[in-house]
């Protein structure tokens, strides 16, 4: 038993190529990044004392024991978790907070999926009514409800988060969404780990598949193969290890987990904006930092209708300023506050327990000054966040070791 | 007539159809579902209450592509019903972002989704331009 941490730092991470990986299963993809986690971090699985192991598609068969059937089955306690879209943050999560409670000095966190060629991952599908009417469930439904009550489909879900928001403040519309969207695949021609790397044109963007208005298909985020996975140290333990290994690390300046509080249209519409702003609040407080402050932002595209909203969530912009934000630039790799220089969802993919983890990678990567022909020069503080709905939402912010 | 049965118990049928929801009597808060509490403040006591049948468009979106067996394109929105707050289909009206507009006014209409196999038709509902 050692004490509780004051400090919580990365160590090691890794995430795999997003992309179809149709000769891996969900363990091999998980073995793969979290074998690199180990490697990147200079340590071996008998060094962790907690696994937090995410899987959303296939929650109930304990992903993070067939993880330890292949790579070492140390005896630790493994938590799986499935949380939505969250899932990869929430896994992170659990490892923090054995270490920050001191349970552990080291603990590691992977999120894993298989989603290629999956399509829509919601929506009641519709078969021949027959027989006779008969009222189940919570609304005394005779019939399926989704595509007669509104619409289940996260694509459209999405839309009208995206359109609300425009409802409200004004200045969105078809082009200016597809305008982000054009921005996230434009930055993805400079990740190579990226599902989808090809440049395309707003009117590539807008003339492509209508999904749900304002959102056609490259405009979603892309169902895909992948893993992702981290070792998170204390600050006590960090100091006994390696310069480089102590260079090398990064800290973990805030970890939050939210959930969404009672609004009055909540459960109508999924309210993505409370919870998120509740989030980055309180990550802001617990970091010492402020929007200003950050360098890069990896936040959850889910849809391009869902990077606007968040940029208020996140208080990136001022309230109700998200459409001028974005018209100024300040997104773009070049910009004031660069956000998902990944691609984001929309073109690095989303493979859902993944997310969370890999764009905590991508804000690492940067602060670590390796990323390449992307790199965010001088990036020194970022922060990733993530949303499932439901709902649920992660924000890290991330730091630069001084050492 | 035949017999009619709503598709969700929250629509009243009659002559004039309306939605009804659970109203906290302690909070307020409105819920359209069977409730076990109060989601805002905890209790658990509810009376009903009648929805406005009019209101205003708050978000919508053109769903083009659709679960197996569900027609397309249908228009989904978040009505604001005198400050309820309702998930309903826009009918009655062309599903393109010429003649649907955020912030467009809207009134329930039912209409039948189907008739079984006692010649009972369920009852939907939608929200349909006002005076267009």
């Amino acid at each position: 038993m050692t004490s509780a941490s004051d400090e919580l730092w990365i160590l090691g991470i890794h995430m795999t190529k997003f992309g179809k990986h149709p000769d891996m299963d969900l363990v091999d993809l998980a073995s793969e990044a979290v074998s690199g986690a180990l490697a990147d971090g200079g340590v071996e699985m008998k060094d962790m004392g907690v696994i937090g192991a995410g899987n959303l598609m296939a929650a109930n068969a304990g992903i993070g024991q067939q993880l330890q059937k292949q790579l070492g089955q140390t005896g630790i306690p493994v938590y799986n978790v499935a949380n939505a879209c969250a899932t990869g943050a929430t896994a992170l999560r659990v490892a923090a907070m054995a270490v920050k409670a001191g349970e552990c000095d080291m603990g590691l966190a992977f999120g894993v999926e298989k989603l290629s060629g999956a399509g829509l991952l919601s929506g009641g599908s519709r078969k021949d009514d027959g027989g006779t009417w008969s009222p189940s469930g919570r609304y005394g439904a005779v019939a399926p409800v989704d595509g007669r009550i509104g619409t289940e489909i996260m694509p459209g879900v999405f839309a009208q988060i995206g359109m609300e928001y425009g409802h409200k403040y004004g200045g969105t519309s078809f082009e200016l969404f597809a305008r982000i969207s054009e921005k996230n695949h434009s930055h993805s021609t400079l990740n190579p780990l990226a599902a989808y790397t090809k440049k395309m044109s707003l009117e590539e963007i807008m003339g492509d598949i209508m999904i749900a208005y304002p959102n056609t298909r490259p405009m979603c985020s892309a169902n895909c193969d992948g893993a992702a996975a981290a070792v998170v140290v204390s600050g006590a333990k960090l100091k006994t290890l390696s310069l480089e290994q102590q260079r090398r690390a990064v800290k973990i300046s805030a970890s939050i987990l939210t959930t969404d509080p009672w609004e009055e249209s909540c459960q109508i519409l999924p309210d993505v904006n409370t919870l998120t702003r509740n989030a980055a609040n309180q990550a802001y407080e617990q970091a010492g930092v402020g929007p200003e402050d950050l360098n890069l932002v990896e936040l959850h595209d889910c849809f391009a209708t869902a990077e606007l909203v968040h940029y208020d969530n996140l208080m990136l912009c001022e309230v109700g300023g998200a459409v001028d934000f974005f018209n100024s630039g300040a997104t773009w790799r070049d910009g004031k506050t660069p956000v998902n220089v990944s691609g984001g969802l929309e073109s690095k993919g989303h493979p859902i327990a993944a997310t969370g983890i890999a764009n905590v990678w991508e804000v690492a990567t940067h602060l670590r000054g390796e990323a390449g022909d992307r790199q965010i020069q001088g990036a020194k503080v970022g922060l990733t966040h993530v949303i499932g709905l439901g709902s649920a939402c992660g924000v890290h912010i991330l730091e630069k070791s001084a050492a | 007539m035949a017999e009619q049965i709503p598709l969700v118990d929250y629509l009243v049928l009659g002559n004039e159809p309306h939605l009804e929801a659970n109203e906290c009597t302690a909070c307020g808060a409105r819920f359209f579902d069977r409730r076990n509490a109060c989601a805002s403040c905890g209790k658990n006591d509810f009376t009903k209450v009648d929805i406005s049948t009019t209101g205003e468009v708050r978000a919508f979106t053109i769903v083009a592509f659709a679960a197996p067996g569900v027609p397309v394109p249908y228009v989904a929105a978040l009505v604001d019903c005198g400050g309820t707050s309702v998930r309903a289909n826009l009918i009655n009206v062309e599903p393109d972002p010429e003649h649907v507009t955020l912030g467009m006014k809207v009134r329930l209409a039912t209409e039948v989704i189907g008739t079984d196999s006692n010649d009972t038709e369920a009852i939907g509902f939608g929200f349909e331009p006002l005076g267009g």
